[in-house]
C-alpha cells in the first residue's frame, strides 16, 4: 500500500497536481482504517476459535461450525493438531492432555447429574454408564470435565 | 466466552496504539474538534455546512483521532486539532486538586488513552498533559485498589461505574487471586 502511494505522489508531483495530496492522503487514510477494522475483526474471531478448542473440545458444535468459513475451519484443524502435537510430545510416553484439569481440581469423584441424555459413557475401568437425562452419577473428575463444558453433565455441589 | 480462554488483544501502552486491539479501535473513533490548514480538493461532500466542491482552508471540521493522526504532519500545516476540555488547562487543576472525585466513565470512557494519544499533536502543553495523565491514574489507583480489595461481597458496580477503562482492565486480575484465597482462611 506505502509503495503505492509513494509512486502516487510521484506522478502528481511531476503532472504538477501537488495540490491534490492533501485529499489523496486523506481517502488513503479512510482505507487504512477499513483494513485495520477488517483486520482486527478477522483476528478476533481466530481468537475466539482458538478459545473454543479450549471451552468445547476438539469436535465443534454444528451450529457454531455453521458459523465459520472454510478458512477458519482449515484454520481451526491445524490449530487442534499443532495442540494435539505438543500434548504428545510433553508428559512422557502417553502424553499430557493439558485441556483437563485447568483449574487445580478439589477432590477426584465428582456427583454429576446428566442435563441431556447422552448414552453409553464408558469410564477408565471398564465400566459403562447410561447417561440418561436427570440422573446422577460419582463419576471420575477428568472423565467428566469435557462433557461438562458441553453442557452435557452438570456438577452437583452438594 | 470463558475468560480464561479468549484473550483478546489488549489496548497499546502509552502512546503506541495495538493495530488489532478492539479498544483501540474504538478509541480512535473519537470526535476532535479540528480546523484545516489546507485546501482540501474535492472533498467538499464530506462537509455538509457548505456547498463548496472543495474543503476550504480554515473549516472547522470534527475529525476521528484516526484521521486526525493520519492527516497530521509536525512539518506542513494540514490539520490542527484543538485539545479537548478534559485535558485543558481548566480540567487539569481539577483533577490535580482531586483526582478521585470525578467519574471517568462519563469524561469519555477512554481517558487516559485519548489523553495519551493527544500527545502525538505536539501541543506546547504536553509536557503538563502526560503529568496530569500519570497524577491522575497515581492519585485514583490507590483509592480504587482499597476500595475494591474491602468490598468483598459487596456490591461495586457504583464504584467501576466511575472508572475509566483502562482502570477497570486492572481490576480483575487484582481482585481474583486474593478473593480465592480468603475462604481458606474463612473456615
Amino acid at each position: 500500500y506505502i509503495n503505492v502511494l509513494d509512486s502516487l505522489y510521484l506522478c502528481i508531483s511531476r503532472a504538477g497536481r501537488t495540490d491534490l495530496i492533501p485529499s489523496i492522503k486523506l481517502r488513503h487514510c479512510c482505507l487504512l482504517r477499513n483494513q485495520r477494522c477488517l483486520s482486527a475483526y478477522l483476528y478476533d474471531r481466530l481468537l475466539r476459535i482458538r478459545a473454543l478448542r479450549w471451552e468445547y473440545g476438539s469436535v465443534l458444535p454444528p451450529n457454531i461450525r455453521f458459523h465459520m468459513c472454510s478458512e477458519e475451519l482449515q484454520w481451526f484443524n491445524q490449530y487442534k493438531k499443532s495442540l494435539a502435537n505438543f500434548m504428545r510430545s510433553v508428559g512422557g510416553e502417553e502424553g499430557l492432555d493439558i485441556t483437563q484439569d485447568m483449574k487445580p481440581p478439589k477432590s477426584l469423584y465428582i456427583e454429576v447429574r446428566c442435563l441431556k441424555d447422552h448414552g453409553e459413557f464408558e469410564i477408565d475401568d471398564g465400566t459403562i454408564i447410561l447417561l440418561k437425562k436427570n440422573s446422577q452419577h460419582f463419576l471420575p473428575r477428568w472423565k467428566c470435565e469435557q462433557l461438562i463444558r458441553q453442557g452435557v453433565l452438570e456438577h452437583v455441589m452438594s | 466466552m470463558d475468560s480464561q480462554s479468549y484473550l483478546p488483544v489488549p489496548p497499546g501502552v502509552g502512546m503506541e496504539e495495538n493495530f488489532l486491539s478492539l479498544d483501540d479501535i474504538l478509541l480512535s473513533h473519537e470526535r476532535l474538534p479540528s480546523r484545516t490548514e489546507c485546501l482540501f480538493p474535492r472533498l467538499g461532500y464530506l462537509e455538509k455546512s457548505t456547498d463548496s466542491q472543495d474543503i476550504q482552508e480554515g473549516t472547522k471540521m470534527e475529525l476521528p483521532l484516526w484521521l486526525a493522526k493520519g492527516l497530521y504532519e509536525r512539518k506542513r500545516r494540514v490539520v490542527s486539532i484543538e485539545l479537548p476540555k478534559v485535558y485543558r488547562e481548566g480540567w487539569r487543576t481539577v483533577f490535580n486538586a482531586d483526582p478521585t472525585v470525578v467519574d471517568l466513565h462519563k469524561m469519555g470512557p477512554y481517558y487516559y488513552g485519548l489523553g495519551s494519544q493527544m500527545l502525538h499533536f505536539d501541543s506546547p502543553e504536553n509536557p503538563e498533559i502526560a503529568q496530569a495523565l500519570l497524577q491522575t491514574f497515581i492519585g485514583r489507583f490507590r483509592r480504587t485498589m482499597d476500595s475494591s480489595q474491602n468490598a468483598y461481597n459487596e456490591d461495586t458496580s457504583a464504584l467501576v461505574d466511575r472508572l475509566d477503562s483502562l482502570e477497570r482492565d486492572c481490576q480483575p486480575t487484582l481482585l481474583c487471586p486474593f478473593y480465592e484465597f480468603l475462604p481458606r482462611f474463612c473456615k
